[in-house]
């Protein structure tokens, strides 16, 4: 019988513990978000000087690449806003058109991102690269 | 239920139970371990986007399952060991913690390593790669309070109780890239629709088994020892020391 309280003590004690984690996770969840999308950022109206990061894909025909001046200029999407990113240096092996993104930087006044630094998501998926090309063939694949 | 109280709660028993079935252990692992180790690093062909980087996830994944698996096999014997006073489950806790913490390390360090070629980054502070920080840090904390109480009952209980409030942080490990946006990717292996060609799913699958199985060999070896340790004046041990010598 006490072995029995002793557990359902423990367990209540677990379960408001759990309560309270998730009152304190949920409440930060703005500052736990690793980057906003382009819709929250243009949403969030952000002041022009403000650092942050935006976490979208490079949208498909717009990457720029100035191989001598390592400009880079592409657009980064979440298929529903568009934000123009500018950028100066090197790009992780990842980075190419559709790819996930993650840039730091600022907004200009005109509603571009000028980025000090680029990282490249990478998503969950694992395979070869012969059924890789067998189902771009087939199209199965979209445009991920 | 008899021969199972006989066999963990008899400190000879258990000692028996386990020196039986170490070689197999043992033969599995090293058969599990061959074949994930040559059939990942050689066989498995390259990914479509990573190349052959890709094959840091037959050290990566397993640790990473390990790390938050012992973390879990800790909590449920803290809980026996708070509850129900048995003496093998406290053994159980402490001997996973120093485990437990390395396989953690080694996740962060193989995941590090993969970041900066594939990510561009050693480390970001998002939601995955801070929780599993934190899970590092909580096996040491854990070890450290352990070896600041000298009282052992004490020590173990308030050890115990720490074990159990950290365990809070095993489910957002698991679920932090689903709750937050992350740079961190999803999980690849689930269980109905693993998001990996299989070419590549079965050595993995393989070293999560070789891993588990040598936790679990660490576990026996140091079980045996404590056991011995603490029953080295019962005539069982004298009679086994006799036998060596």
């Amino acid at each position: 019988m006490k072995q029995k309280k002793k557990l359902g003590f423990i367990c209540f004690l677990i379960v408001l513990l759990g309560l309270a984690a998730a009152f304190v996770l949920y409440a930060l969840k703005k500052n736990i978000n690793l980057y906003y999308t382009p819709t929250q950022a243009v949403a969030e109206k952000l002041a022009a000087t403000q650092k942050l990061r935006l976490g979208g894909f490079v949208a498909e025909n717009s990457l720029d690449i100035d191989s001598q001046t390592l400009q880079v200029n592409f657009v980064i999407t979440d298929y529903k806003t568009q934000i123009p990113v500018h950028y100066q240096g090197e790009l992780p092996n990842l980075f190419r058109e559709k790819q996930g993104v993650v840039v730091t930087g600022h907004l200009n006044a005109n509603g571009s991102f000028e980025a000090t630094e680029i990282l490249a998501k990478h998503d969950e998926k694992y395979m070869p690269k012969p059924v890789r090309e067998l189902l771009a063939e087939q199209g199965v694949l979209n445009a991920r | 239920m008899q021969r199972l109280t006989r066999y963990f709660l008899v400190p000879q028993q258990c000692y028996r139970f386990i020196t039986d079935w170490s070689p197999w252990l043992t033969g599995a692992f090293l058969l599990t371990l061959g074949y994930g180790l040559i059939a990942g690093l050689c066989f498995a062909p390259a990914d479509y986007q990573q190349g052959d980087g890709f094959r840091i996830i037959y050290v990566h994944v397993p640790s990473a399952l390990l790390a938050m698996g012992i973390y879990t096999i800790m909590t449920t014997t803290a809980l026996i060991s708070l509850v129900f006073r048995i003496k093998l489950a406290t053994l159980v806790m402490q001997i996973s913690a120093p485990i437990g913490a390395s396989f953690t390390f080694l996740a962060l360090i193989t995941g590090s390593l993969w970041g900066k070629p594939m990510w561009g980054t050693w480390w970001i502070w998002d939601a995955r790669l801070t929780s599993v920080l934190i899970l590092f840090f909580l096996y040491l904390a854990f070890i450290a309070v352990r070896a600041a109480i000298s009282d052992p009952w004490a020590r173990d209980r308030i050890a115990a109780w720490m074990a159990i409030i950290g365990f809070i942080n095993i489910p957002i490990i698991h679920y932090s890239v689903l709750w937050w946006n992350t740079l961190h990717q999803g999980a690849t292996l689930t269980v109905f629709n693993p998001s990996i060609a299989p070419s590549m799913l079965y050595p993995l699958l393989s070293m999560i088994i070789a891993f588990a199985l040598f936790y679990l060999i660490l576990l026996c070896q140091r079980l045996c020892a404590d056991i011995l340790y603490q029953e080295r004046k019962a005539a069982w041990v004298q009679e086994i020391l006799h036998e060596l010598t």
